[in-house]
Protein backbone atom coordinates (compact mmCIF):
# COMPACT_ATOMS: atom_id res chain seq x y z
CA UNK A 1 0.00 0.00 0.00
CA UNK A 2 2.19 2.38 1.10
CA UNK A 3 4.41 1.62 -2.40
CA UNK A 4 1.68 2.35 -4.23
CA UNK A 5 1.33 5.70 -2.45
CA UNK A 6 4.74 6.41 -3.38
CA UNK A 7 4.49 5.00 -7.04
CA UNK A 8 1.37 7.25 -7.26
CA UNK A 9 3.11 10.72 -5.78
CA UNK A 10 6.46 10.17 -8.29
CA UNK A 11 3.77 9.49 -10.95
CA UNK A 12 1.93 12.88 -10.02
CA UNK A 13 5.51 14.51 -9.92
CA UNK A 14 6.60 13.57 -13.19
CA UNK A 15 3.69 13.83 -14.85
CA UNK A 16 3.24 17.63 -13.43
CA UNK A 17 6.66 18.22 -14.48
CA UNK A 18 5.84 16.99 -17.93
CA UNK A 19 2.69 19.48 -18.24
CA UNK A 20 4.72 22.54 -17.25
CA UNK A 21 7.21 22.03 -19.78
CA UNK A 22 4.73 21.76 -22.58
CA UNK A 23 3.27 24.66 -21.19
CA UNK A 24 5.78 26.60 -22.06
CA UNK A 25 6.62 25.17 -25.13
CA UNK A 26 5.22 27.96 -26.99
CA UNK A 27 7.36 30.57 -25.45
CA UNK A 28 10.55 28.04 -26.34
CA UNK A 29 9.42 27.72 -30.16
CA UNK A 30 8.55 31.51 -30.90
CA UNK A 31 11.90 32.24 -29.36
CA UNK A 32 13.30 29.06 -31.12
CA UNK A 33 12.03 30.43 -34.54
CA UNK A 34 13.36 33.83 -33.96
CA UNK A 35 16.67 32.49 -32.94
CA UNK A 36 17.20 29.79 -36.08
CA UNK A 37 16.34 32.92 -38.33
CA UNK A 38 18.55 35.74 -36.64
CA UNK A 39 21.58 33.17 -36.40
CA UNK A 40 21.43 32.06 -40.18
CA UNK A 41 21.27 35.93 -41.23
CA UNK A 42 23.14 37.51 -38.15
CA UNK A 43 26.34 37.67 -40.29
CA UNK A 44 25.22 39.42 -43.17
CA UNK A 45 23.34 41.37 -41.09
CA UNK A 46 25.94 42.55 -39.03
CA UNK A 47 28.89 42.85 -41.30
CA UNK A 48 28.31 43.48 -44.40
CA UNK A 49 24.45 44.51 -44.91
CA UNK A 50 24.17 48.37 -46.17
CA UNK A 51 20.65 49.13 -44.25
CA UNK A 52 19.77 52.52 -45.89
CA UNK A 53 20.44 50.39 -49.40
CA UNK A 54 18.10 47.79 -47.79
CA UNK A 55 15.22 49.88 -46.83
CA UNK A 56 15.36 52.39 -49.30
CA UNK A 57 16.83 50.94 -53.13
CA UNK A 58 13.95 49.06 -55.23
CA UNK A 59 16.81 47.32 -56.73
CA UNK A 60 17.10 43.42 -56.14
CA UNK A 61 19.29 42.00 -57.80
CA UNK A 62 21.17 39.15 -55.61
CA UNK A 63 22.35 37.47 -58.77
CA UNK A 64 23.95 40.08 -60.62
CA UNK A 65 27.73 39.26 -61.36
CA UNK A 66 28.83 42.64 -60.93
CA UNK A 67 26.91 44.35 -58.79
CA UNK A 68 24.99 42.65 -56.31
CA UNK A 69 22.28 44.99 -54.93
CA UNK A 70 19.69 44.21 -51.97
CA UNK A 71 16.66 46.41 -52.03
CA UNK A 72 14.05 45.58 -50.60
CA UNK A 73 11.79 48.69 -51.43
CA UNK A 74 9.87 47.32 -54.50
CA UNK A 75 9.14 43.89 -52.31
CA UNK A 76 7.93 46.18 -49.90
CA UNK A 77 6.03 48.09 -52.01
CA UNK A 78 4.43 44.69 -53.58
CA UNK A 79 3.41 43.34 -49.83
CA UNK A 80 1.66 46.94 -49.04
CA UNK A 81 -0.31 47.04 -52.01
CA UNK A 82 -1.77 43.36 -52.59
CA UNK A 83 -2.45 43.65 -48.70
CA UNK A 84 -3.79 46.86 -48.89
CA UNK A 85 -5.81 45.94 -51.98
CA UNK A 86 -7.45 42.76 -50.10
CA UNK A 87 -8.16 44.52 -46.92
CA UNK A 88 -9.98 46.79 -49.24
CA UNK A 89 -12.39 44.48 -50.39
CA UNK A 90 -12.56 41.84 -47.31
CA UNK A 91 -12.70 44.53 -44.61
CA UNK A 92 -16.51 45.22 -45.49
CA UNK A 93 -17.00 42.02 -47.24
CA UNK A 94 -15.62 40.18 -43.90
CA UNK A 95 -17.39 42.61 -40.93
CA UNK A 96 -20.79 42.86 -43.02
CA UNK A 97 -20.84 39.19 -43.32
CA UNK A 98 -19.81 39.31 -39.60
CA UNK A 99 -22.51 41.58 -38.70
CA UNK A 100 -25.40 39.50 -40.31
CA UNK A 101 -24.19 36.17 -39.06
CA UNK A 102 -24.21 37.51 -35.27
CA UNK A 103 -27.46 40.41 -35.41
CA UNK A 104 -29.47 39.47 -38.45
CA UNK A 105 -30.04 35.64 -39.26
CA UNK A 106 -31.80 32.95 -37.79
CA UNK A 107 -29.68 30.23 -35.20
CA UNK A 108 -29.75 27.59 -38.33
CA UNK A 109 -28.51 29.55 -41.05
CA UNK A 110 -26.24 31.09 -38.94
CA UNK A 111 -24.84 27.57 -38.44
CA UNK A 112 -24.44 27.04 -41.81
CA UNK A 113 -22.51 30.35 -42.47
CA UNK A 114 -19.97 29.30 -39.66
CA UNK A 115 -19.58 25.86 -41.48
CA UNK A 116 -18.98 27.31 -44.99
CA UNK A 117 -16.72 29.71 -43.16
CA UNK A 118 -14.27 27.27 -41.32
CA UNK A 119 -14.71 25.29 -44.78
CA UNK A 120 -13.21 28.61 -46.79
CA UNK A 121 -10.63 29.05 -44.05
CA UNK A 122 -9.40 25.08 -44.57
CA UNK A 123 -8.87 25.59 -48.73
CA UNK A 124 -4.77 24.91 -48.74
CA UNK A 125 -3.10 28.32 -49.91
CA UNK A 126 -1.59 26.66 -52.62
CA UNK A 127 -5.12 25.27 -53.95
CA UNK A 128 -6.09 29.29 -54.18
CA UNK A 129 -2.36 30.06 -55.68
CA UNK A 130 -3.41 27.81 -58.10
CA UNK A 131 -6.73 29.57 -58.93
CA UNK A 132 -5.37 32.69 -59.34
CA UNK A 133 -2.88 31.43 -61.73
CA UNK A 134 -5.83 29.53 -63.91
CA UNK A 135 -8.67 30.96 -62.98
CA UNK A 136 -8.47 34.62 -61.92
CA UNK A 137 -5.50 34.89 -64.64
CA UNK A 138 -7.86 34.02 -67.78
CA UNK A 139 -10.79 36.18 -66.18
CA UNK A 140 -8.57 39.26 -65.71
CA UNK A 141 -7.23 39.25 -69.26
CA UNK A 142 -10.30 38.88 -70.94
CA UNK A 143 -11.89 41.11 -68.53
CA UNK A 144 -9.41 44.06 -68.34
CA UNK A 145 -7.74 42.81 -71.95
CA UNK A 146 -4.54 42.77 -69.80
CA UNK A 147 -1.42 41.41 -71.67
CA UNK A 148 -1.30 39.49 -68.28
CA UNK A 149 -3.33 38.42 -65.13
CA UNK A 150 -0.98 37.73 -62.53
CA UNK A 151 -1.15 41.25 -61.29
CA UNK A 152 -2.16 43.02 -58.25
CA UNK A 153 -5.44 42.79 -58.36
CA UNK A 154 -5.58 39.31 -58.69
CA UNK A 155 -3.50 38.66 -55.39
CA UNK A 156 -5.78 41.35 -54.02
CA UNK A 157 -8.69 39.45 -54.56
CA UNK A 158 -7.16 35.64 -53.35
CA UNK A 159 -5.95 37.38 -50.46
CA UNK A 160 -8.92 38.77 -49.38
CA UNK A 161 -10.82 36.06 -50.01
CA UNK A 162 -8.42 34.09 -47.70
CA UNK A 163 -8.22 36.45 -44.79
CA UNK A 164 -12.46 37.05 -44.96
CA UNK A 165 -13.06 33.97 -42.41
CA UNK A 166 -10.20 35.22 -39.90
CA UNK A 167 -12.07 38.93 -40.41
CA UNK A 168 -15.62 37.24 -39.79
CA UNK A 169 -15.10 34.39 -37.25
CA UNK A 170 -12.88 37.05 -35.19
CA UNK A 171 -15.38 40.01 -35.97
CA UNK A 172 -18.58 37.40 -34.61
CA UNK A 173 -16.66 36.98 -31.23
CA UNK A 174 -16.19 40.66 -30.77
CA UNK A 175 -19.97 41.35 -31.75
CA UNK A 176 -20.89 38.30 -29.37
CA UNK A 177 -18.86 39.71 -26.35
CA UNK A 178 -21.35 42.89 -26.24
CA UNK A 179 -23.79 42.05 -23.52
CA UNK A 180 -27.57 41.04 -24.42
CA UNK A 181 -28.71 43.63 -22.13
CA UNK A 182 -27.17 46.60 -24.64
CA UNK A 183 -29.51 44.74 -27.29
CA UNK A 184 -32.44 44.44 -25.19
CA UNK A 185 -32.23 48.39 -23.93
CA UNK A 186 -31.73 49.55 -27.37
CA UNK A 187 -34.74 47.10 -28.76
CA UNK A 188 -36.75 48.46 -25.57
CA UNK A 189 -36.21 52.07 -26.86
CA UNK A 190 -37.44 51.04 -30.34
CA UNK A 191 -34.63 50.68 -32.11
CA UNK A 192 -34.90 48.79 -35.06
CA UNK A 193 -31.72 45.87 -35.76
CA UNK A 194 -29.81 48.51 -38.12
CA UNK A 195 -30.39 51.34 -35.23
CA UNK A 196 -29.06 48.47 -33.20
CA UNK A 197 -26.42 47.54 -34.76
CA UNK A 198 -24.59 50.83 -36.06
CA UNK A 199 -25.70 53.18 -32.56
CA UNK A 200 -24.50 50.47 -30.20
CA UNK A 201 -23.29 47.59 -31.70
CA UNK A 202 -20.18 49.08 -33.55
CA UNK A 203 -19.35 51.54 -30.89
CA UNK A 204 -19.19 48.95 -28.21
CA UNK A 205 -17.19 46.38 -30.17
CA UNK A 206 -14.96 48.68 -32.03
CA UNK A 207 -11.64 46.92 -30.92
CA UNK A 208 -13.01 43.64 -31.24
CA UNK A 209 -13.76 44.90 -34.90
CA UNK A 210 -10.32 46.38 -35.46
CA UNK A 211 -8.64 43.43 -33.88
CA UNK A 212 -10.49 41.54 -36.39
CA UNK A 213 -9.18 43.51 -39.48
CA UNK A 214 -5.82 43.45 -37.81
CA UNK A 215 -5.28 39.95 -37.75
CA UNK A 216 -6.77 39.79 -41.17
CA UNK A 217 -4.13 41.90 -42.12
CA UNK A 218 -1.30 39.83 -40.53
CA UNK A 219 -2.61 36.82 -42.24
CA UNK A 220 -2.11 38.80 -45.43
CA UNK A 221 1.09 39.53 -45.14
CA UNK A 222 2.35 36.20 -44.28
CA UNK A 223 0.64 34.17 -46.98
CA UNK A 224 3.01 32.80 -48.84
CA UNK A 225 1.88 29.94 -51.44
CA UNK A 226 -1.04 32.08 -52.88
CA UNK A 227 0.86 35.00 -53.47
CA UNK A 228 3.82 33.31 -55.08
CA UNK A 229 1.69 31.88 -57.75
CA UNK A 230 -1.26 34.78 -58.52
CA UNK A 231 1.07 38.20 -58.39
CA UNK A 232 3.57 37.11 -61.11
CA UNK A 233 7.10 37.65 -60.88
CA UNK A 234 7.89 41.18 -61.41
CA UNK A 235 10.27 43.02 -58.89
CA UNK A 236 8.86 46.76 -58.86
CA UNK A 237 6.98 49.14 -57.67
CA UNK A 238 3.98 48.76 -58.90
CA UNK A 239 2.20 51.94 -60.58
CA UNK A 240 -1.77 50.57 -61.52
CA UNK A 241 -3.80 47.45 -59.98
CA UNK A 242 -2.88 45.50 -63.46
CA UNK A 243 1.09 45.25 -62.62
CA UNK A 244 2.92 42.09 -61.55
CA UNK A 245 4.67 42.49 -58.04
CA UNK A 246 6.72 40.46 -55.72
CA UNK A 247 6.12 40.35 -52.34
CA UNK A 248 8.61 39.60 -49.70
CA UNK A 249 7.01 35.96 -48.86
CA UNK A 250 7.24 35.02 -52.21
CA UNK A 251 10.74 36.30 -52.77
CA UNK A 252 11.86 33.88 -49.72
CA UNK A 253 9.50 31.07 -51.25
CA UNK A 254 11.18 31.18 -54.63
CA UNK A 255 14.94 32.35 -54.46
CA UNK A 256 15.86 30.25 -51.09
CA UNK A 257 16.28 26.80 -53.14
CA UNK A 258 18.41 28.40 -55.54
CA UNK A 259 20.66 30.17 -53.15
CA UNK A 260 23.63 28.28 -51.64
CA UNK A 261 23.57 27.75 -48.07
CA UNK A 262 25.19 30.55 -45.88
CA UNK A 263 26.10 32.83 -49.07
CA UNK A 264 25.19 36.54 -49.05
CA UNK A 265 22.25 35.96 -50.98
CA UNK A 266 20.93 32.89 -48.58
CA UNK A 267 21.59 35.54 -45.97
CA UNK A 268 19.61 37.78 -46.82
CA UNK A 269 16.59 36.19 -47.75
CA UNK A 270 16.84 35.32 -43.50
CA UNK A 271 16.99 38.73 -42.50
CA UNK A 272 13.61 38.89 -45.12
CA UNK A 273 12.54 36.45 -42.80
CA UNK A 274 13.59 38.24 -39.66
CA UNK A 275 11.64 41.42 -41.26
CA UNK A 276 8.24 39.61 -41.56
CA UNK A 277 8.52 38.28 -38.59
CA UNK A 278 8.76 41.56 -36.50
CA UNK A 279 6.26 42.89 -38.74
CA UNK A 280 3.62 39.77 -38.24
CA UNK A 281 4.84 39.92 -34.22
CA UNK A 282 4.08 43.96 -34.02
CA UNK A 283 0.74 43.27 -35.50
CA UNK A 284 -0.06 40.25 -33.85
CA UNK A 285 0.25 41.93 -30.43
CA UNK A 286 -1.38 45.01 -31.01
CA UNK A 287 -4.65 43.02 -31.77
CA UNK A 288 -3.60 40.76 -28.83
CA UNK A 289 -3.47 44.18 -26.59
CA UNK A 290 -6.40 45.87 -28.22
CA UNK A 291 -8.60 42.08 -27.34
CA UNK A 292 -7.21 42.04 -23.66
CA UNK A 293 -7.91 45.61 -23.17
CA UNK A 294 -11.84 44.50 -24.02
CA UNK A 295 -11.84 41.48 -21.32
CA UNK A 296 -9.85 43.87 -18.74
CA UNK A 297 -12.81 46.29 -18.65
CA UNK B 1 -61.97 62.37 -40.85
CA UNK B 2 -59.22 61.29 -38.38
CA UNK B 3 -56.16 59.45 -39.81
CA UNK B 4 -56.04 55.79 -39.52
CA UNK B 5 -53.80 55.19 -36.64
CA UNK B 6 -52.36 52.27 -38.19
CA UNK B 7 -50.57 54.32 -41.25
CA UNK B 8 -47.15 54.47 -41.01
CA UNK B 9 -45.53 58.07 -39.99
CA UNK B 10 -42.72 58.68 -42.23
CA UNK B 11 -39.99 58.43 -39.81
CA UNK B 12 -41.87 55.16 -39.01
CA UNK B 13 -41.55 54.17 -42.86
CA UNK B 14 -37.66 55.41 -43.09
CA UNK B 15 -36.74 53.16 -40.40
CA UNK B 16 -38.12 49.97 -41.86
CA UNK B 17 -36.49 50.97 -45.50
CA UNK B 18 -33.27 51.40 -43.84
CA UNK B 19 -34.19 48.17 -42.11
CA UNK B 20 -34.80 46.29 -45.11
CA UNK B 21 -31.56 48.00 -47.01
CA UNK B 22 -28.83 46.78 -44.20
CA UNK B 23 -30.35 43.57 -43.68
CA UNK B 24 -30.32 42.92 -47.87
CA UNK B 25 -26.83 44.49 -48.10
CA UNK B 26 -25.19 41.92 -45.36
CA UNK B 27 -26.91 39.09 -46.90
CA UNK B 28 -25.66 40.09 -49.82
CA UNK B 29 -21.94 40.78 -48.21
CA UNK B 30 -22.34 37.41 -46.64
CA UNK B 31 -23.76 35.07 -50.32
CA UNK B 32 -20.66 37.66 -51.90
CA UNK B 33 -18.35 35.53 -49.65
CA UNK B 34 -19.70 32.64 -49.53
CA UNK B 35 -20.05 31.73 -53.22
CA UNK B 36 -16.80 31.96 -54.28
CA UNK B 37 -15.97 28.46 -51.82
CA UNK B 38 -19.12 26.85 -54.04
CA UNK B 39 -17.88 28.08 -57.88
CA UNK B 40 -14.18 27.19 -57.11
CA UNK B 41 -14.95 23.81 -56.07
CA UNK B 42 -17.82 23.10 -58.98
CA UNK B 43 -15.30 24.66 -61.41
CA UNK B 44 -12.09 22.50 -60.15
CA UNK B 45 -13.90 18.96 -59.95
CA UNK B 46 -15.63 20.60 -63.79
CA UNK B 47 -12.01 20.61 -65.30
CA UNK B 48 -10.30 17.61 -63.47
CA UNK B 49 -13.46 15.05 -64.08
CA UNK B 50 -11.13 13.93 -67.18
CA UNK B 51 -8.34 12.45 -65.29
CA UNK B 52 -10.03 11.34 -61.79
CA UNK B 53 -10.39 7.88 -61.22
CA UNK B 54 -8.67 5.02 -58.63
CA UNK B 55 -5.64 5.05 -61.37
CA UNK B 56 -4.80 8.48 -61.14
CA UNK B 57 -4.76 7.90 -57.14
CA UNK B 58 -2.40 4.78 -57.55
CA UNK B 59 0.04 5.77 -59.81
CA UNK B 60 3.09 7.23 -59.71
CA UNK B 61 3.79 10.63 -61.58
CA UNK B 62 5.42 9.64 -64.93
CA UNK B 63 7.13 11.05 -68.28
CA UNK B 64 8.54 14.02 -66.02
CA UNK B 65 5.85 14.57 -64.32
CA UNK B 66 3.68 14.89 -67.54
CA UNK B 67 1.46 12.19 -67.05
CA UNK B 68 0.65 9.21 -64.25
CA UNK B 69 -0.97 9.96 -61.08
CA UNK B 70 -0.09 11.29 -57.49
CA UNK B 71 0.55 8.02 -55.55
CA UNK B 72 3.78 9.15 -53.99
CA UNK B 73 2.82 12.44 -53.12
CA UNK B 74 -0.40 11.03 -51.81
CA UNK B 75 1.70 8.93 -49.16
CA UNK B 76 4.15 11.67 -48.95
CA UNK B 77 1.56 13.55 -47.26
CA UNK B 78 0.01 11.20 -45.21
CA UNK B 79 3.55 10.86 -43.72
CA UNK B 80 4.20 14.39 -43.05
CA UNK B 81 0.57 14.52 -41.77
CA UNK B 82 0.94 11.78 -39.63
CA UNK B 83 4.23 12.11 -38.40
CA UNK B 84 3.60 15.79 -37.17
CA UNK B 85 0.20 14.74 -35.47
CA UNK B 86 2.35 12.34 -33.54
CA UNK B 87 4.55 15.18 -32.04
CA UNK B 88 2.48 18.21 -31.82
CA UNK B 89 -1.24 15.90 -30.33
CA UNK B 90 0.73 15.20 -26.91
CA UNK B 91 2.95 18.76 -26.66
CA UNK B 92 -0.20 20.65 -27.57
CA UNK B 93 -3.04 18.81 -25.26
CA UNK B 94 -1.01 19.05 -22.54
CA UNK B 95 0.23 22.81 -22.64
CA UNK B 96 -3.06 23.16 -23.12
CA UNK B 97 -3.70 21.29 -19.64
CA UNK B 98 -1.08 23.12 -18.04
CA UNK B 99 -2.70 26.36 -19.20
CA UNK B 100 -6.59 25.24 -18.12
CA UNK B 101 -5.93 23.69 -15.14
CA UNK B 102 -2.50 24.52 -13.24
CA UNK B 103 -1.74 27.73 -14.68
CA UNK B 104 -2.33 31.03 -12.67
CA UNK B 105 -3.21 34.56 -13.56
CA UNK B 106 -0.25 35.44 -13.50
CA UNK B 107 2.77 37.05 -15.67
CA UNK B 108 4.14 33.59 -16.95
CA UNK B 109 0.67 32.49 -18.20
CA UNK B 110 0.20 35.32 -20.14
CA UNK B 111 3.28 35.22 -21.74
CA UNK B 112 2.22 32.07 -23.03
CA UNK B 113 -0.87 33.33 -24.08
CA UNK B 114 1.05 35.71 -26.76
CA UNK B 115 3.33 33.03 -27.45
CA UNK B 116 0.63 31.41 -28.60
CA UNK B 117 -1.28 33.93 -30.60
CA UNK B 118 2.16 34.94 -32.32
CA UNK B 119 3.11 31.22 -32.86
CA UNK B 120 0.01 31.10 -35.02
CA UNK B 121 0.43 34.14 -36.56
CA UNK B 122 4.53 33.70 -37.76
CA UNK B 123 3.99 33.72 -41.79
CA UNK B 124 4.37 30.20 -42.79
CA UNK B 125 7.46 30.95 -45.00
CA UNK B 126 9.35 32.13 -41.53
CA UNK B 127 8.47 28.50 -40.34
CA UNK B 128 10.21 26.81 -43.42
CA UNK B 129 13.38 29.45 -42.42
CA UNK B 130 13.30 28.27 -38.73
CA UNK B 131 13.04 24.66 -40.14
CA UNK B 132 15.63 25.21 -42.23
CA UNK B 133 17.94 26.69 -39.76
CA UNK B 134 17.14 24.99 -37.06
CA UNK B 135 16.59 20.84 -38.19
CA UNK B 136 18.00 20.67 -41.48
CA UNK B 137 21.12 22.51 -40.49
CA UNK B 138 21.71 22.91 -36.99
CA UNK B 139 20.27 19.46 -35.66
CA UNK B 140 21.61 17.52 -38.77
CA UNK B 141 18.51 16.10 -40.01
CA UNK B 142 19.03 17.02 -43.62
CA UNK B 143 16.35 17.67 -45.74
CA UNK B 144 14.27 14.44 -44.54
CA UNK B 145 10.65 13.79 -43.90
CA UNK B 146 11.44 14.16 -40.34
CA UNK B 147 12.31 17.83 -40.64
CA UNK B 148 9.45 19.06 -42.73
CA UNK B 149 7.14 16.75 -39.86
CA UNK B 150 8.90 18.52 -37.40
CA UNK B 151 8.22 22.40 -38.98
CA UNK B 152 5.08 21.14 -39.77
CA UNK B 153 4.04 20.10 -36.11
CA UNK B 154 5.63 23.19 -34.35
CA UNK B 155 3.67 25.61 -37.30
CA UNK B 156 0.02 23.69 -36.23
CA UNK B 157 0.85 23.14 -32.47
CA UNK B 158 -1.77 26.58 -31.74
CA UNK B 159 -4.51 24.63 -33.56
CA UNK B 160 -4.25 22.06 -31.12
CA UNK B 161 -3.83 23.95 -28.19
CA UNK B 162 -6.58 26.40 -29.03
CA UNK B 163 -9.25 23.57 -29.43
CA UNK B 164 -7.94 21.42 -26.66
CA UNK B 165 -8.45 24.78 -24.02
CA UNK B 166 -11.62 25.24 -25.39
CA UNK B 167 -12.77 21.81 -24.76
CA UNK B 168 -10.99 21.66 -21.25
CA UNK B 169 -12.78 25.05 -20.78
CA UNK B 170 -16.16 23.75 -21.14
CA UNK B 171 -15.79 21.02 -18.65
CA UNK B 172 -17.96 22.56 -15.77
CA UNK B 173 -15.71 23.45 -12.24
CA UNK B 174 -18.01 21.37 -10.31
CA UNK B 175 -17.01 17.87 -11.76
CA UNK B 176 -13.17 19.10 -10.99
CA UNK B 177 -14.67 19.89 -7.26
CA UNK B 178 -16.39 16.58 -7.05
CA UNK B 179 -13.69 14.95 -8.00
CA UNK B 180 -10.90 16.88 -5.58
CA UNK B 181 -13.88 16.02 -2.68
CA UNK B 182 -13.22 11.96 -2.61
CA UNK B 183 -9.29 13.24 -2.33
CA UNK B 184 -8.65 12.54 -6.30
CA UNK B 185 -5.06 14.34 -7.19
CA UNK B 186 -4.46 17.29 -10.06
CA UNK B 187 -3.48 14.31 -12.58
CA UNK B 188 -6.33 11.68 -11.34
CA UNK B 189 -8.99 14.62 -12.08
CA UNK B 190 -8.05 15.54 -15.42
CA UNK B 191 -7.27 11.93 -16.44
CA UNK B 192 -10.38 10.33 -15.12
CA UNK B 193 -12.64 13.06 -15.46
CA UNK B 194 -11.66 16.26 -17.09
CA UNK B 195 -10.20 14.51 -20.62
CA UNK B 196 -13.22 11.90 -21.45
CA UNK B 197 -15.09 14.69 -21.41
CA UNK B 198 -13.36 16.66 -23.21
CA UNK B 199 -12.45 14.37 -25.74
CA UNK B 200 -14.57 15.45 -28.54
CA UNK B 201 -13.52 19.21 -28.93
CA UNK B 202 -9.56 17.73 -28.72
CA UNK B 203 -10.51 15.30 -31.44
CA UNK B 204 -11.98 18.14 -33.06
CA UNK B 205 -8.52 20.11 -32.61
CA UNK B 206 -6.54 17.34 -33.78
CA UNK B 207 -8.42 16.99 -37.38
CA UNK B 208 -8.50 20.62 -37.61
CA UNK B 209 -4.48 19.93 -37.22
CA UNK B 210 -4.55 17.26 -39.62
CA UNK B 211 -6.24 19.31 -42.54
CA UNK B 212 -3.69 22.35 -41.91
CA UNK B 213 -0.66 20.13 -42.15
CA UNK B 214 -1.53 18.38 -45.26
CA UNK B 215 -2.64 21.81 -47.10
CA UNK B 216 0.73 23.66 -45.78
CA UNK B 217 3.77 24.07 -48.74
CA UNK B 218 5.95 26.80 -47.63
CA UNK B 219 7.28 25.06 -44.33
CA UNK B 220 8.18 21.57 -46.55
CA UNK B 221 9.49 23.27 -49.40
CA UNK B 222 12.84 23.58 -48.03
CA UNK B 223 12.82 21.00 -45.29
CA UNK B 224 12.21 17.93 -47.03
CA UNK B 225 9.88 18.10 -49.61
CA UNK B 226 11.10 17.67 -53.26
CA UNK B 227 10.18 17.70 -56.86
CA UNK B 228 10.17 14.33 -57.86
CA UNK B 229 10.78 10.95 -56.32
CA UNK B 230 9.67 7.68 -57.03
CA UNK B 231 7.98 4.95 -54.47
CA UNK B 232 6.87 1.58 -55.38
CA UNK B 233 3.45 1.71 -56.51
CA UNK B 234 0.90 0.51 -53.96
CA UNK B 235 3.35 -0.02 -51.19
CA UNK B 236 2.46 2.88 -48.03
CA UNK B 237 5.49 2.45 -46.39
CA UNK B 238 7.65 3.50 -48.89
CA UNK B 239 9.62 6.39 -46.89
CA UNK B 240 12.34 6.66 -44.19
CA UNK B 241 12.42 9.19 -41.49
CA UNK B 242 15.86 10.67 -43.50
CA UNK B 243 14.45 10.37 -46.84
CA UNK B 244 13.01 12.85 -48.82
CA UNK B 245 9.71 12.76 -49.89
CA UNK B 246 7.05 14.48 -52.52
CA UNK B 247 3.50 16.14 -50.88
CA UNK B 248 0.28 16.75 -52.33
CA UNK B 249 0.80 20.28 -52.48
CA UNK B 250 4.38 20.69 -53.27
CA UNK B 251 3.17 18.78 -56.29
CA UNK B 252 0.36 20.99 -57.21
CA UNK B 253 3.09 23.82 -56.93
CA UNK B 254 5.19 22.06 -59.25
CA UNK B 255 3.08 20.87 -61.98
CA UNK B 256 1.57 24.34 -62.00
CA UNK B 257 4.12 26.60 -62.19
CA UNK B 258 7.94 24.69 -62.37
CA UNK B 259 7.51 21.93 -65.26
CA UNK B 260 6.00 22.94 -68.98
CA UNK B 261 3.59 21.57 -70.93
CA UNK B 262 1.67 19.44 -68.38
CA UNK B 263 -1.58 18.32 -69.74
CA UNK B 264 -4.14 20.91 -68.11
CA UNK B 265 -6.24 17.94 -65.95
CA UNK B 266 -2.90 17.01 -64.65
CA UNK B 267 -2.81 19.92 -61.90
CA UNK B 268 -6.83 20.33 -61.74
CA UNK B 269 -6.77 16.61 -60.94
CA UNK B 270 -3.98 17.84 -58.03
CA UNK B 271 -5.82 20.43 -56.87
CA UNK B 272 -8.73 18.03 -56.25
CA UNK B 273 -7.72 15.54 -54.59
CA UNK B 274 -6.21 17.71 -52.23
CA UNK B 275 -8.80 20.36 -51.94
CA UNK B 276 -10.83 17.13 -50.98
CA UNK B 277 -8.71 15.52 -48.83
CA UNK B 278 -8.80 19.00 -46.47
CA UNK B 279 -12.45 19.58 -46.83
CA UNK B 280 -13.37 15.89 -45.98
CA UNK B 281 -11.86 16.03 -42.87
CA UNK B 282 -13.07 19.18 -41.95
CA UNK B 283 -16.40 17.89 -42.41
CA UNK B 284 -15.29 15.11 -40.07
CA UNK B 285 -14.42 17.62 -37.65
CA UNK B 286 -17.22 19.52 -37.78
CA UNK B 287 -19.73 16.33 -38.04
CA UNK B 288 -18.21 15.13 -34.76
CA UNK B 289 -18.61 17.89 -33.16
CA UNK B 290 -22.05 18.06 -33.84
CA UNK B 291 -22.59 14.90 -33.04
CA UNK B 292 -20.95 14.78 -29.09
CA UNK B 293 -22.24 18.29 -28.75
CA UNK B 294 -26.04 16.68 -28.96
CA UNK B 295 -25.10 14.05 -26.95
CA UNK B 296 -23.39 15.77 -24.16
CA UNK B 297 -25.38 15.69 -20.93
CA UNK B 298 -25.13 19.02 -19.10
Amino acid sequence: MADRRRFEVLGELIIETVIRLCGISAIIFVFGIFFFVFREGSDFLFHQLNFVEFFTSPEWYPTSVSHKRYGVLALMAGTTSVTVLAMLIAVPFGLGAAIYISEFCSPRLKETFKIVIELLAAIPSVVWGFIGLTLMNELIIKLFNAPIGLTVLNGGIILALMSVPVIVSIGEDALKAVPDSYREAAEALGATRWQLTYKVLLPAAKNGLLAAVLLGVARAIGETMAVLMATGHAVKIPTSLLDSVRTLTATIAAELGESPVHSDHYQVLFIIGILLFSITFMVNLTADLIVKGIKNK
Amino acid sequence: MSRNPFQETPLLRRKRQAEYIARSGFLLMSLLMICPLILIVCYLFYKALPILSLDFLLANPARGMRAGGIWAPFVGTIYLVVISLLVSTPIGVFAAIYLNEYARDNWLTRFINLAVVNLAGVPSIVHALFGLGAFVLFAGMGRSVLAASLTLAIMTLPVIIAATREALGSVPMAFREACWNVGATRWQTIRHIVLPNSISGILTGIILQVSRAAGETAPIMFTGAVFYKAIPEGKIFAYGLFDQCMALSMHLFTIATQVPDVPEALPYGTAVVLLCTVLLVNAASIVIRVVLRSRKKW
